[in-house]
């Protein structure tokens, strides 16, 4: 038998359908954010989860995405420019890691790594009744299971970005200074001359938004998942995918929003 | 006590529930019968208010949950301990954990009453020295009876069993079956079982209804449905393959 192959007006009811599921989690984790009780143990158990547990991680990419930054900024002046403007590279590695690289590495390594998690485990709570069974004893799922997670997620990135900056601009130093001989002093002094508190915020602005993404499409996955082990399996793959798209997408419009300098 | 009228409930086509009333009488133990897939666990989620209605109406001493949600729901729902299908415990929490969980939410008692409540409710279940465990070190019939405690904690004077004799061997399913008629004695609660073992109902039973093609098709005390005129009765009963129910 063919797969019946249903109009497009049905896609595109479907979607906006996810669209509204989404918007109608996100308004219900935010009107439950400070309500009683707080889960106080969930919270620091999930701050432990996205943030300690992630760094090995966001340290592997954000050194070898330092790194061919630096790399690739190198080559940049020293073929075009000429030899000797290698030093004014300092400065644009460091704003192009902590503007766009690093959050997006951060985004979609904390996307793979704990928005799948969520999904399995709020997953594998849904089809055993796990989740009705908090109803029935007193708990809101969403205060219980989203609330602490989305939280964890809007407070850890920036963290870890922070971190990640940190790591990707030692990684550009080094590999300009160390590895290729550019002038040390003049390469920090071009750095410091040029790089804003501003451009290393607005990253972290960014990553919060991204730990918002990650934390409700998992959840959201998570609490519709239906269909046993082989549901949880597809909410963990949908949430990963969905995640890390609409973290790329949703980047493009804050880096045109957001103001290049304040 | 509880009142179930006209309840409708249907998911995509699949119309489940197609008209079901009954009536849940202070200190009884109603069982609700009938095929697996028929609808059962739906209908006890309704009660519950884990699912709302398409229609029809749920009355728990007259309040019409259906129309209840949030923290409005959850007074109604202390009433009320639910002993799962597959127990759903929490897995990520230990076996003391899970049965203070709804003491911890349901009432403002201090840590060390709850902890003693926890002991005193395993206790009731038959087990001991166990709250550290973890629900994946423990057995089906342990599972069940750690589910039941997790229930009866916060004492609900309404409780709820689907299929609590399911999945556990005959023996197990009858140690079961005491603790039902236990907890309504000792706790004076009433009771709501669904289950497909004709050996469970007829021990527990104080009023027997079947549900069958969304409606509840006859209602009795269990002489009167082991003698219903009803063919359909009379094969779920008898566990016939032969007869009037469609089989798949
Ligand atoms: N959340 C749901 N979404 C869609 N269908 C459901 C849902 N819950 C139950 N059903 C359907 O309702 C019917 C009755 O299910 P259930 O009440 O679990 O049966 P049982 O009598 O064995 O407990 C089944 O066909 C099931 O597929
Ligand atoms: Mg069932």
């Amino acid at each position: 038998m063919f797969p019946k192959v249903k109009p497009p007006l049905f896609y595109i009811n479907a979607f906006f359908e996810e669209v509204g599921e989404v918007g109608l989690l996100l308004f219900r984790t935010l009107k439950n954010l400070f309500k009683k009780p707080w889960e106080k143990g969930i919270f620091i158990q999930q701050l432990e989860e996205v943030g300690v547990r992630s760094l090995p991680v966001v340290s592997l990419t954000a050194a070898f995405g330092g790194l061919v930054f630096g790399l690739q900024t190198y080559i940049g002046f020293h073929r075009y420019i000429g030899p000797g403007s290698e030093t004014y590279g300092g400065p644009i590695i460091s704003l192009g890691l902590s503007k766009e690289l690093i959050p997006i590495l951060v985004g979609l390594m904390v996307a793979g790594r704990v928005g799948s998690s969520m999904a399995a485990e709020i997953g594998t709570m849904r089809i055993t009744e796990q989740i009705d069974a908090l109803f029935s004893l007193g708990a809101d799922p969403i205060r219980y299971l989203v609330v602490p997670r989305t939280l964890a997620c809007f407070i850890m990135l920036p963290f870890l970005t922070v971190y990640g900056d940190i790591i990707g601009m030692a990684a550009g130093f080094f590999y300009n200074v160390y590895l290729m001989g550019v002038n040390r002093v003049i390469y920090i002094r071009n750095t410091l001359m040029y790089i804003e508190m501003w451009d290393l915020f607005s990253g972290l602005i960014k990553a919060s938004i991204f730990g918002v993404i990650i934390a409700i499409i998992g959840c959201w996955q998570g609490l519709k998942t239906e269909g046993g082990a082989e549901g949880v399996g597809r909410a963990t793959t949908r949430t990963v995918v969905i995640a890390s798209i609409l973290i790329l997408i949703v980047n493009f419009f804050l880096s045109q929003a957001l103001p290049a300098d304040i | 006590m509880i009142r179930v009228v006209d309840l409708h409930k249907s998911f995509g086509g699949n119309e489940v529930l197609r008209g079901v009333n009954l009536q849940l009488k202070r200190g009884e133990t109603l069982v609700i019968i009938g095929q697996s897939g028929c609808g059962k666990s739906v209908l006890l989620k309704h009660v519950i208010g884990l699912l709302k209605p398409d229609r029809g109406k749920i009355y728990v001493d007259g309040v019409d949950i259906t129309a209840l949600d949030g923290d409005e729901l959850h007074k109604i729902t202390r009433r009320f301990g639910m002993l799962f299908q597959g127990t759903a415990l929490f897995d990520s929490l230990t076996v003391g954990q899970n049965v203070s969980f709804g003491l911890e939410r349901y009432t403002n008692y201090s840590e060390e009453r709850i902890q003693a409540l926890v002991k005193e409710n395993l206790a009731k279940v038959g087990l001991r020295g166990i709250e550290h465990l973890m629900p994946f070190e423990l057995s089906g019939g342990m599972r069940k009876r750690v589910g039941l405690a997790r229930a009866i904690a916060y004492n609900p004077d309404i409780i709820l069993y689907d299929e609590p004799s399911t999945g556990i061997d005959p023996i197990r399913a009858d140690a079961i079956n005491n603790l039902i008629i236990r907890m309504k004695n000792e706790m004076q609660a009433s009771e709501l079982i669904i289950t497909h073992d004709m050996v469970s109902a007829y021990k527990v039973a104080d009023r027997i209804g079947m549900l069958y093609g969304g409606k509840i098709i006859e209602m009795g005390t269990p002489e009167e449905i082991r003698n219903s005129k009803n063919p359909v009765v009379q094969q779920f009963i008898h566990g016939n393959a032969e007869g009037p129910i469609e089989n798949w």
